[in-house]
């Protein structure tokens, strides 16, 4: 019976798991700690898992078509929160701001892939090349931005104390706007990748890109292609990542890089859809580990999850069946 | 002043040739990304420090301690990463170290931000002793040079010693593994138990760094450990050359004179942006170094061409 059990519950696949136990938690938090403070701890989750997930949108796309472990990553993050300060400095309007900044991030990736990694890619470089390649960038970004933005903490110009009641749950205005933000460029990017058929050739590149060459497929303008998309959704996700926190400084890209790794391999790298599951996945830990153990312990959460995640399931919980090449 | 400046110059060379003497061998001659340096040097900062100042240890037993716990960590991690694949552990090391720092950061035991303090008593007094000594040939002003000596003949006996182990028999497997894994396991070794005895002897000279870094600022704090010190190294690594012991002597010591003596060019710049455009230099030198020769300057491309 119970040998049958066990194998039963072997069978289940991991998404199911996963929920389940997310859902045990979630009760077993309630009965502790009570629905209001729960729930709340939930909202807030939800809000960290947007821009975490937005985030390893980006980065599970440049680590399963380009098949590049990008240490700069976090720091595009950074350059999307100030290319927008820059843009309101200069008089446009916020939303009009938060648009250009995504663009110009999508820019910076774009010559970043032009001058950094094509080279690399053409030549066969080593892991440990592209490692390096990716710390002296990450240095570039970060310190560019800290030689022009000064490394004090920053803050959008939107009203930080205001908040909106919802019944006995308190939401930050930013919280919500950014939360919003993400919904949006999430769907948009759904939308947009659903029709015009683009997932299917990074997804062919990402699994076999001799065979996706061999097909037809243009592999490099799916490479520009996915530089462009990485570079919006770290635009994006650095900006609602500012709008939701409140006050950030250029130091914010490898914290939250460690993170968007955790959310990235949880979905299985290539995924962006599990990437963006693995971001809420995060962000709740995150959340409702401040419950059992104190706010200061959060980033903390992230990194164990990672490092766990890596060494338990590195193929993460949402892989798809791997093909044999 | 100036000379106080320079021998400073010299101690953190010293200290950070030895960390690099440790990515060396990782990294350099066994092929592992080992990104967590930093990681095992504040194990060993903060395992002497807590285990004088609080547990009152003598200085040499509470560093010999630390020594073998950061040895047996890194034991444990190439243990548990045997699966990984090469970009995987690197990123597992770098979590590693930031699990360190953010441990430290945040609990009573290790001062948190404050920092740790009153665990040096023992160098001081010998280092004064020392001091006295010099002042007979009149350098008794220069406060640093006991240190300077010692991390420097600490520094050179190491790296000679990592050179009499390039040698070895010991170290041919380490090389097969770092350009063959499968063919090493092929021959009978055992190639998980290398990979663990090289991981553990490059954190036990990241201990050995952090230890005289703890000496250097005689009070610890997380922020010196911070995984940038770690990619330092690497920049060394690079301008003395992978498999060349030797050079990260000279890559060391160009790299702490560029750093430190650039603080003395007079700009009409604010520090921090002096401090940013350091960095950004480091950032550019990193990115054209791994570019233009990937085995560093003085780096030993010997027994690796074959394969291409």
């Amino acid at each position: 019976m119970s040998a049958t059990a066990l194998a039963y519950f072997t069978e289940v696949p991991k998404p199911v798991k996963l929920l389940v136990s997310l859902f045990t938690i979630f009760l077993c938090l309630i009965a502790f700690f009570g629905t209001v403070k729960v729930s709340q701890a939930t909202i807030n989750g939800f809000v960290t898992g947007s821009y975490l997930g937005l985030g390893a949108m980006g980065l599970t796309l440049i680590m399963g078509v380009m098949k590049l472990v990008n240490l700069a990553y976090g720091d595009f993050l950074v350059a999307g929160a100030y290319f927008t300060l820059t843009f309101t400095a200069l008089g446009t309007p916020l939303p009009l701001s938060v648009l250009l900044a995504t663009l110009g991030t999508a820019l910076l990736s774009i010559l970043a892939e032009k001058l950094v990694w094509l080279p690399l890619r053409s030549a066969g470089a080593s892991a440990l090349q592209c490692f390096l390649s990716a710390i002296g960038l990450s240095f570039l970004i970060r310190f560019a931005i800290q030689f022009f933005g000064g490394s004090e903490s920053r803050s959008f110009d939107i009203d930080v104390l205001s908040t909106m009641v919802l019944g006995p749950f308190r939401v930050g205005t930013q919280q919500a706007l950014g939360f919003v933000m993400a919904l949006t460029v999430f769907s948009m990017l759904a939308i947009g990748l659903w029709i015009s058929g683009a997932m299917k050739t990074m997804r062919a590149v990402s699994d076999n890109r001799l065979l996706a060459e061999v097909c037809g497929i243009g592999v490099g303008h799916t490479i520009d292609l996915t530089s462009l998309l990485s570079g919006l959704l770290a635009g994006a996700a650095g900006i609602v990542y500012a709008t939701a926190v409140g006050s950030f400084n250029p130091n914010f890209g490898l914290t939250l890089l460690l993170s968007l790794f955790a959310a990235a391999t949880l979905g299985g790298i290539g995924n962006i859809y599990g990437a963006m599951l693995g971001g809420l996945v995060i962000g709740l830990s995150q959340e409702w580990s401040a419950l059992l153990l104190g706010a200061k312990w959060k980033p903390l959460v992230a990194l164990v999850f990672l490092v766990l995640m890596l060494l338990a399931v590195p193929r993460g919980i949402f892989a798809r069946a791997q093909r044999r090449p | 002043m100036s000379v106080d400046f320079w021998i400073n110059v010299g101690v953190i060379a010293g200290i950070y040739g030895i960390l690099t003497l440790g990515l060396q061998l990782n990294t350099g001659f066994t092929g592992l990304l080992n990104f967590g340096q930093a990681g095992y040097m504040a194990i060993g900062a903060y395992g002497a420090g807590i285990l004088v100042a609080e547990a009152g240890f003598s200085l040499w037993l509470a560093f010999s301690t630390s020594l073998v716990l950061s040895a047996a960590v890194a034991m444990v991690i190439g243990w548990s990463t045997s699966r990984l694949g090469p970009d995987q552990f690197a990123i597992v090391t770098i979590a590693f170290a930031e699990i360190v720092r953010h441990i430290l950061q945040n609990t009573d035991f290790s001062g948190g931000n404050q920092g740790l303090i009153g665990f040096d008593v023992e160098w001081r007094s010998a280092s004064e002793w020392i001091t006295l000594l010099f002042s007979g040939i009149g350098l008794g002003e220069y406060k640093q040079i006991p240190l300077l000596l010692f991390v420097w003949i600490t520094f050179v006996a190491l790296t000679g010693l990592m050179k009499m182990l390039e040698r070895t028999p010991w170290s041919r497997v380490l090389r097969g593994i770092r350009d063959d894994e499968t063919a090493i396991a092929a021959l009978g070794k055992n190639t998980l138990w290398f990979r663990m005895q090289s991981l553990a002897i490059g954190a036990a000279l990241a201990v050995v760094a952090g230890f005289f870094i703890a000496l250097d600022v005689t009070y610890l704090y997380p922020g010196i450990f911070d995984p940038t010190f770690t990619f330092f190294g690497f920049v060394i690594l690079l301008i003395g050359g992978l498999g060349n012991y030797w050079g990260i002597m000279l890559g060391s010591v160009v790299f702490w004179t560029l750093m430190e003596g650039s603080r003395l060019i007079e700009t009409s710049l604010s520090a921090t942006e002096q401090a940013s455009l350091r960095f950004l230099v480091v950032g550019f030198l990193l990115i054209v170094l791994s570019r233009v020769c990937p085995h560093g300057f003085l780096g030993n491309s010997r027994g690796r061409d074959h394969d291409h």
